[in-house]
């Protein structure tokens, strides 16, 4: 700039021939920053018209994340617990009554190929388990008794909340092992020190405490002593009434299509088989159905927000005839004038979607780390929420955005 | 012919007449300041010779285009490229620089950014306000804010400059040297049509039409 104070401004060069066709024209780069550029200039307008569509956006991507995440910890829960689990139970004869499993069902089932183990239920009849013999022995508290083998626990997946399962020892002496439930209504916590239940006639000593088995939710409400024990304090050699197989992953459907036979070849039809994770499956299908209404709330917020996107704009319009007319004048069309108002409220309605999916995103987290779950926003609502609000916003802009391109440009002029 | 209308009606809805059959030819290079009394017709005029306004009967053409019958986008080309508007109250945008404010002029020439912000700075500088780039409209006085609204008419060269009453809003002095920018800038080859009150400003055009009632009642040279 060293010779700028002496010289004289340099003249334009002179007015060029008229080319006379030229049309107006507005690229779309220049459209989107004259759009940005009428928001930023109204920052707080811009920012509270948007804050409805952030909350609609928000709250229906909150939905969709708490749903999926719970989702997904009940679909890993299941996964942790297998689904290749089978249960065989006595089904019902056609009057009634209910079926017997023989006992050779057991072992014929613990030798089926693509069974890799199993583990029988035994009911043990009619005895109740108190804490001494002066509670009346109505007072079960609906706890059952069951005779169980050593390896219950390792193949329904359920840990030991407290102690150890039934052993070696449990066949000989009078040990129990309490479901959760159950000693949870025995007000049992844990068998440290000596804890004794009175079952039947005798003193047995509690030994282990299940957790929850989500499997099978009627472990929980029973109790455990083994069959040698069952045979010689009850003098009964009790039917299987559960008997639980984990089959090869590839061959369920094939293992479970023979247990029946397998089972009882005199009365297949008398079994009944059926898988416990397909229940949980449908569990957490469900969890992703019940969020319809929620999701309907949201949408609601979103509408609401998207009536005040038109308010706003429509007021704008009003307000920038001014602005309007200049540009018109400037060789704006009526569409260029159009285009911009529409896509400054698109804009305006894709920032406060966005703003609302950080918002969903940040509560979903919030409730996953609470509830101890995996944080999951679906991947469809990245994109979705982006979207439906660049097309509600542009819907919402269409009747400001004509009202615009009809207003007479010679507006500026008049003021 | 730059500018040239014949019989042009203009009526409002409500049965205001604000133009009874105009008629009226402005070659390529004239300076016609445009005189009357309020509500003669004079910025209803500006709007058709800027075809901003379409009349409702008689024809016009406006560098070659027969107004009447072009499309909205053609006319919107013509003042894209070949019309320079210069309001009384400035049409400034109070968020904008000077710089941007008269480079936003030249938004829908489809000219790039970078061309647009140069040619806006040969503008200012023309009108004398090459120190003033960064400023907004509210830091500069009413004469700077006019000659930015200048430049931005200027920046595009357009064949037509249009003014009405440029001067309005100005006290004498800076008014006078508004004008005489004008006259400077009109006489590198454009055409200027400029409305006023004052007839001090009048006497300095060669050819003045003067105005009554939706009618040009007298059209005289120098």
């Amino acid at each position: 700039m060293t010779g700028a104070a002496v010289t004289a401004p340099t003249p334009p060069p002179p007015p060029r021939p008229s080319q006379g066709l030229q049309a107006a024209r507005l690229p779309p780069r220049e459209l989107f920053g004259t759009a940005l550029q009428g928001l930023r200039t109204r920052k707080l307008r811009a920012a509270l018209s948007a804050l409805g569509i952030a909350i609609g956006i928000g709250a229906m991507v909150a939905v969709v994340g708490v749903s999926a995440s719970s989702q997904a910890q009940l679909l890993a829960e299941i996964d942790a617990l297998g689904t290749n689990l089978l249960t065989v139970t006595p089904g019902q004869t056609l009057s009634g009554n209910n079926e017997v499993l023989p006992t050779s069902s057991v072992p014929m089932i613990g030798g089926m190929p693509h069974v890799n183990r199993d583990a029988a239920v035994y009911q043990v009849s009619n005895a109740s388990v108190l804490r001494s013999p002066f509670v009346p022995a109505q007072q079960t508290g609906g706890i059952g008794v069951d005779a169980a083998g050593e390896n219950l626990p390792q193949v329904m997946g359920v840990a030991m909340a407290s102690g150890h399962f039934l052993d070696a020892v449990s066949t000989r002496y009078p040990e129990v092992v309490l479901g959760a439930q159950a000693a949870s209504i025995l007000q049992i916590q844990t068998v440290g020190g000596h804890v004794e239940v009175y079952l039947g006639n005798t003193w047995f000593n509690v030994v282990g405490i299940l957790k929850p088995a989500l499997l099978d939710s009627t472990l929980d409400t029973t109790v455990f002593i083994s069959l040698r024990v069952a045979e010689r304090l009850f003098h009964v050699t009790p039917n299987p009434t559960e008997i639980y197989a984990r089959a090869n992953v590839n061959d369920v459907t094939s293992v479970a299509n023979l247990l029946p036979q397998t089972a009882d070849p005199q009365n297949a039809s008398g079994v009944d088989v059926s898988r416990p994770s397909d229940a949980l499956e449908a569990r957490a299908a469900a969890k992703g159905q019940f969020t319809t209404l929620l999701l309907g709330l949201g949408a609601v917020a979103l509408l609401v927000g998207a009536i005040g996107i038109a308010n706003i704009m429509v007021i704008s319009v009003l307000e920038r005839r001014g602005e309007i007319g200049l540009r018109r004048a400037l060789g704006a069309t009526r569409r260029h004038i159009s285009l911009q108002f529409l896509c400054e409220s698109a804009l305006l309605a894709a920032l406060g979607s966005l703003v609302g999916l950080g918002l969903g995103a940040g509560a979903t987290e919030v409730y996953s780390v609470a509830r101890n779950e995996p944080f999951v926003v679906p991947l469809y609502a990245l994109v979705a929420a982006p979207a439906s609000g660049l097309i509600i916003g542009a819907l919402a802009g269409l009747y400001p955005a004509g009202k615009a391109a009809r207003l007479s440009p010679t507006e500026a002029l008049r003021v | 012919m730059t500018l040239a209308l014949d019989a042009v009606v203009k009526e409002y809805p409500g049965g205001v007449t604000a133009l009874r059959g105009v008629s009226v030819d402005v070659p390529a290079g004239d300076q016609v300041a445009v005189v009357g009394p309020s509500g003669s017709g004079k910025t209803t005029l500006l709007t058709i010779l800027g075809t901003l306004e379409r009349p409702s009967r008689g024809e016009v053409r406006v560098a070659g285009v027969d107004v009447m019958g072009a499309s909205d986008r053609r006319l919107a080309g013509l003042r894209a490229h070949e019309i320079g508007f210069v309001f009384q109250s400035f049409h400034l945008q109070e968020w904008m620089t000077a710089l941007d404010n008269v480079a936003t002029g030249m938004l829908y020439t489809g000219a790039r950014a970078r061309d647009r912000r140069e040619a806006a700075r040969v503008a200012l500088e023309r009108v004398g306000l090459g120190h003033r780039l960064a400023h907004r409209p509210g830091q500069l006085s009413g004469g700077e804010r006019q000659r930015v609204a200048i430049a931005r008419a200027l920046a595009k060269r357009p064949m037509i400059m249009l003014a009405d009453e440029p001067t309005g809003n100005l006290d004498s002095t800076s008014g006078a040297e508004i004008v005489a920018l004008l006259h400077d800038l009109a006489s590198e080859g454009a055409t200027l049509v400029l409305i006023t009150h004052d007839h001090g400003i009048a006497a300095t055009f060669e050819r003045r039409i003067q105005m009554r009632d939706g009618e040009i009642v007298a059209d005289e040279r120098r």
